[in-house]
């Protein structure tokens, strides 16, 4: 539409590009929101100590790799930060990549698990430890669908070496995700 | 004391004592700071003032008419804290043995309420069941176990200066001591669908012989009246 | 600096309905607001007819049941607040105000700011469609309180419920991309040498409380997708017999509500700051101290949630706890009001319409806040708790907030918006209209409160204590004040549309003030300035300094 950038957004009265710190209150306003869905789990969680027994049930295994998977895509999203940091646009869009692969990864052995769990009976609303475990788990993997396309987008800009910085930006966004799940494993996983 | 409505329980009284103190207190605030407020208004309105000084409020002389009252408010918050918890605790927290325990059941849009009967305890043949109305004796301790079949309702009786929401699933304790005989409205004060405004019961606060009456009358068995409505 | 990007002619298209412009911005989300105000108006008009005169026909709807007045209710709050009040104060003049007062060109993501208002526009579309949908329009208080809200078969309005919740979804996601725009122009896209003293005070007001409504509304959007979960497709989340549990929703509710009050109040404050030290010549008393005060109140607010759940069936003793945390926010309040009674010491007063929406709004507000410390307190509140008295509370605090300081700013920025003033005759009339009629509603609703009239109820004849002839003729009064209230804005209406056109001329700096979008031309172009501005000195400079023949002195103005 022809919107050119107004003088406002090139201003940087704190030093801080504008994109990062809409980025940090981004991811403010997330942790918020997965607070108060964690925080109301946890509460149910204590009162409910049966729900160890359907915690049982969930595949640890594929968590576990998982969280490996998303620990080594945020490396590789440090990676290319570095190299866009460094101008090489190549090496930062190798590495923009493979953090997509990254996520690509996770959203895969998920649909696995969950189809499995579904076909065993763990519906959405086969008890409230299900229905938490899948509104807390989809909505992190909706943020990785959605981390995972900006991702490709910022990518071909890496390539054409514009829009260096969101390299950083798009970073942060991932690295949060990843903190995200860093809860959710031990919470919907490992408690038992 | 009466410039609310009847006081017919024990801590009516109380709780209309603590709203005396804050309408004191916050009063006072109230009516001093309008005062100065339209002080100022007419005192330095441009037909009295034509130009302004040049104040920055970082004046020490200045800033104490602000940091005093600040104290002061202060010190009123701390007096109203101290009875408001006082009264919190008589009525919801510190409960007195009760002569009798009563169940009160909420659901789209009726109250129940369930006396124990001649045998004094609930959930036996004796029960005496009634929709809608609720008899005391007066002068007697009650205890109450609120709970509710659907949705949250409110269980109030303004007379009483009595509220406790009824929670589906849980089983809510409290308690009032009836003072005064009498015919009172009991309300559901939380929204509880298109009935809300129907949800309405009748207290009768009855002298001990005329209570002894009602029982004989509903047979000490028990026995679903729906005399209301 | 120039500003060289304003090259290519706009179509009407790409200036007033697809703009990016800040100012557009905000103008849609001021009419979008009045628009609401009006609805939400017409709907309190209906429902109030009905408690004056049970049963009777209102004119323009007809028979009123109590499932429609349900509905009125619920939606009249709802909107009010999320559709009315923050929209209004919030995004309407903080898309219009921040880049102007921070003397910058616009916002500093755009495109962010437009995708915020369309989606504010499609919560509103949504709210509206819920009226027309099988079963009508939602009736469980604006509260919401499962499982009412989440059992169709409790609440009867299957569609309506979901529509209402996807509505107030829809709004907070507007409201959160808003807030991330705002604190992020705040912080970075300032004129050279303003320093953080020298942001005026509705700017700060404005971005702590898009902070504030950032950092309490997370939980009730996680809240929001389990309630909707739960009227979809059963799950249970607030079901007590699938192990859920309905109080976890009011702690989610009111852990955003009460903040909320405050990151409305905040704007309101901010606005009066700034209409009350231009009109008494007066720079405002402690600058620092009402930032502060703002600042506290804010974190404050997240302590004292459960004053609304004091019997509600929480544990008795955290009702001791907040009670402490509910009465100590009085302390910043009261302050912040000291304060602002101060600015008007020595001051030099001209009563402009502004002027006197500023001043009543102090006036109003501080019965509205003395009031709420019957509430606070949890042993008064066990009588309050949901009754008219709460109700007149809140409105005392509300309609100085979401009205009173509206019209302040309304009539005092007016010139900066269309380039013309507003008539000040009919600005008069408007006021007294407004502020004595609003006076003659609620103070019968405090006596009617007081003596056990509970909310949300449509009509009061099975309640033979609350059906006396004194309480209904206090209902008759109340209505026919509101009747008052709702003609006195015709006057405004009318003013405010003529005015566009045929109003004085306003000049860039009608009112003498001292803050930077008064350097801008009248209307501000795109782009605001001609020139971006420098800023020098604080935003209150007013009052009798030496060696200067004014008694103001510009931010811009290079000494």
């Amino acid at each position: 539409m022809g919107i050119v950038q107004p003088i406002a957004t090139r201003r940087s009265a704190t030093g801080i590009l504008t994109g990062k710190l809409a980025v940090w209150w981004l991811i403010g306003s997330e942790i918020v929101i997965f607070g108060g869905l964690l925080a109301s789990y946890i509460m149910m969680r204590l009162l409910h100590g049966d729900w160890a027994n359907e915690a049982e049930h969930t595949n640890v295994v594929i968590g576990a790799t998982n969280t490996f998977v998303l620990l080594t895509s945020s490396l590789f999203v440090v990676l290319s930060h570095y190299w866009a940091e460094k101008g090489d646009r190549d090496k930062a869009f190798k590495y923009m990549w493979l953090t997509i692969l990254g996520g690509a990864l996770f959203l895969c052995f998920k649909s696995y698990e969950w189809t499995h769990e579904i076909a065993q009976g763990y519906t959405i609303s086969k008890s409230l430890f299900w229905s938490f475990y899948y509104v807390a788990a989809g909505i992190h993997g909706l943020h990785i669908i959605g981390g995972v396309v900006i991702m490709a987008f910022i990518s071909f800009d890496l390539k054409k070496g514009k829009n260096m910085h969101r390299a950083e930006l798009i970073g942060l966004y991932w690295h949060f995700v990843d903190i995200v799940w860093i809860f959710l494993f031990p919470l919907l996983y490992i408690a038992k | 004391m009466n410039f609310l409505i009847e006081q017919a329980s024990s801590f009516a009284a109380d709780i209309d004592g603590l709203i005396i103190i804050i309408a004191v207190l916050a009063g006072f605030w109230f009516f001093v700071a309008e005062f100065v407020l339209f002080y100022f208004i007419f005192k330095y309105s441009r037909k009295n003032q034509a130009q302004s000084e040049y104040i920055t409020g970082e004046e020490p002389e200045l800033v104490k008419w602000v940091h005093w009252p600040h104290i002061a408010v202060l010190v009123c918050d701390i007096v109203i804290i101290f009875f408001a918890v006082k009264v919190w605790y008589n009525v919801k927290q510190d409960f007195p043995q009760p002569d009798e325990t009563i169940r009160v059941v909420g659901y789209q849009w009726s109250w129940k309420f369930v006396h124990p009967g001649a045998d004094k305890q609930l959930g036996t043949e004796d029960d005496i069941e009634m929709i809608d109305e609720l008899h005391l004796k007066v002068n007697t301790t009650y205890h109450f176990k609120l709970e509710s079949e659907d949705v949250m309702h409110s269980f109030s009786i303004p007379v009483f200066r009595l509220k406790q929401d009824a929670v589906p699933g849980r089983v809510i304790t409290g308690w009032f001591k009836p003072i005064k005989t009498g015919q009172y409205d009991i309300q559901c004060a939380e929204m509880c669908g298109i009935g809300h405004g129907i949800m309405g019961s009748q207290l009768y606060v009855e002298s001990e012989e005329d209570h002894n009456k009602w029982i004989q009358s509903v047979n000490g068995q028990g026995e679903t009246l729906s005399q209301v409505q | 600096m120039s500003n060289d990007h304003d090259h290519h002619e706009q179509s009407i298209w790409e200036k007033y309905i697809f703009s990016v412009d800040h100012k557009v911005i905000g103008m849609q989300y001021l009419f979008t607001g009045m628009l609401m105000a009006l609805i939400g108006g017409f709907f309190v008009y209906v429902f109030r007819m009905q408690l004056a005169f049970p049963g009777a026909e209102v004119l323009g709807w007809g028979i009123v049941n109590s499932a429609e007045y349900n509905a009125l209710v619920t939606n009249h709050g709802s909107i009010m607040i999320f559709w009315v009040a923050m929209p209004v104060l919030i995004a309407a003049f903080g898309n219009f105000l921040i880049p102007l007062m921070i003397g910058c060109d616009d916002m500093v993501f755009p495109r962010l700011n437009r995708l915020s208002y369309q989606i504010f526009l499609i919560s509103a579309l949504v709210l509206i469609a819920s009226f027309f949908v099988q079963g009508g329009g939602f009736g469980g208080a604006w509260t919401a309180y499962p499982p009412l809200s989440a059992n169709a078969n409790y609440n009867l309005t299957p569609w309506g419920s979901i529509l209402w919740l996807v509505a107030v979804a829809l709004e907070f996601v507007a409201f959160l991309m808003g807030g991330i725009n705002f604190i992020t122009t705040l912080m970075n896209s300032r004129a050279p040498g303003m320093k953080m003293y020298d942001i005026p005070i509705v700017v700060w007001m404005i971005v702590l409380a898009s902070i504030l409504f950032m950092a309490s509304v997370g939980p009730l959007i996680a809240g929001a997708i389990m309630l909707l979960l739960d009227q979809t497709m059963s799950i249970g989340f607030f079901d007590p017999a699938k192990g859920g549990d309905p109080v976890l929703w009011q702690h989610l509710f009111w852990f955003f509500g009460h903040p909320e009050v405050y990151v409305v109040l905040l704007p309101a404050m901010g606005i009066v700051a700034e209409v009350m030290t231009t009109f008494s010549r007066k720079k405002l008393f402690a600058y620092k101290t009402v930032l502060n005060t703002a600042i506290a109140t804010g974190i404050l607010s997240f302590f004292v949630w459960a004053h609304h759940q004091f019997v509600s069936g929480i544990d008795p003793r955290m009702a001791n706890i907040f009670t402490v945390t509910t009465v100590i926010i009085s302390i910043p309040i009261a302050e912040m009001c000291f304060v602002y009674i101060a600015t008007l010491y020595k001051g030099s007063i001209e009563f402009t319409t502004a002027m006197l929406f500023a001043l009543a709004f102090l006036v109003e507000f501080l019965l509205g806040g003395v009031t709420g410390i019957f509430l606070g307190a949890s042993g008064s509140d066990i009588y309050f708790h949901d009754t008219y008295f709460v109700l007149a509370h809140f409105h005392y605090t509300f309609v100085p907030i979401a009205i009173i300081s509206v019209f302040a700013a309304i009539y005092y920025w007016y010139p900066k918006m269309f380039g013309r003033l507003m008539n000040e005759t009919l600005g008069k009339i408007h006021f007294w209209g407004t502020v004595i009629s609003f006076n003659i509603i609620f103070i019968p609703l405090f006596i009617l409160g007081a003596s056990g009239q509970h909310r949300r109820i449509y009509n009061y004849e099975n309640f033979p204590q609350l059906a006396t002839d004194g309480m209904q003729n206090l209902r008759v009064v109340a209505t026919m004040g509101l009747i008052a209230m709702l003609v006195s804005q015709i006057p405004f209406l009318y003013n405010f549309v003529t005015s566009w056109k045929k109003g004085k001329i306003a000049g860039n700096n009608p009112w003498k003030a001292n803050t930077l979008e008064w350097v801008a031309t009248s209307p501000a172009p795109h782009g605001n300035f001609k020139e971006l501005p420098t800023c020098y000195r604080g935003p209150y400079e007013y009052g009798k300094m030496e060696g200067r023949k004014d008694d103001y002195w510009p931010q811009n103005e290079e000494s």
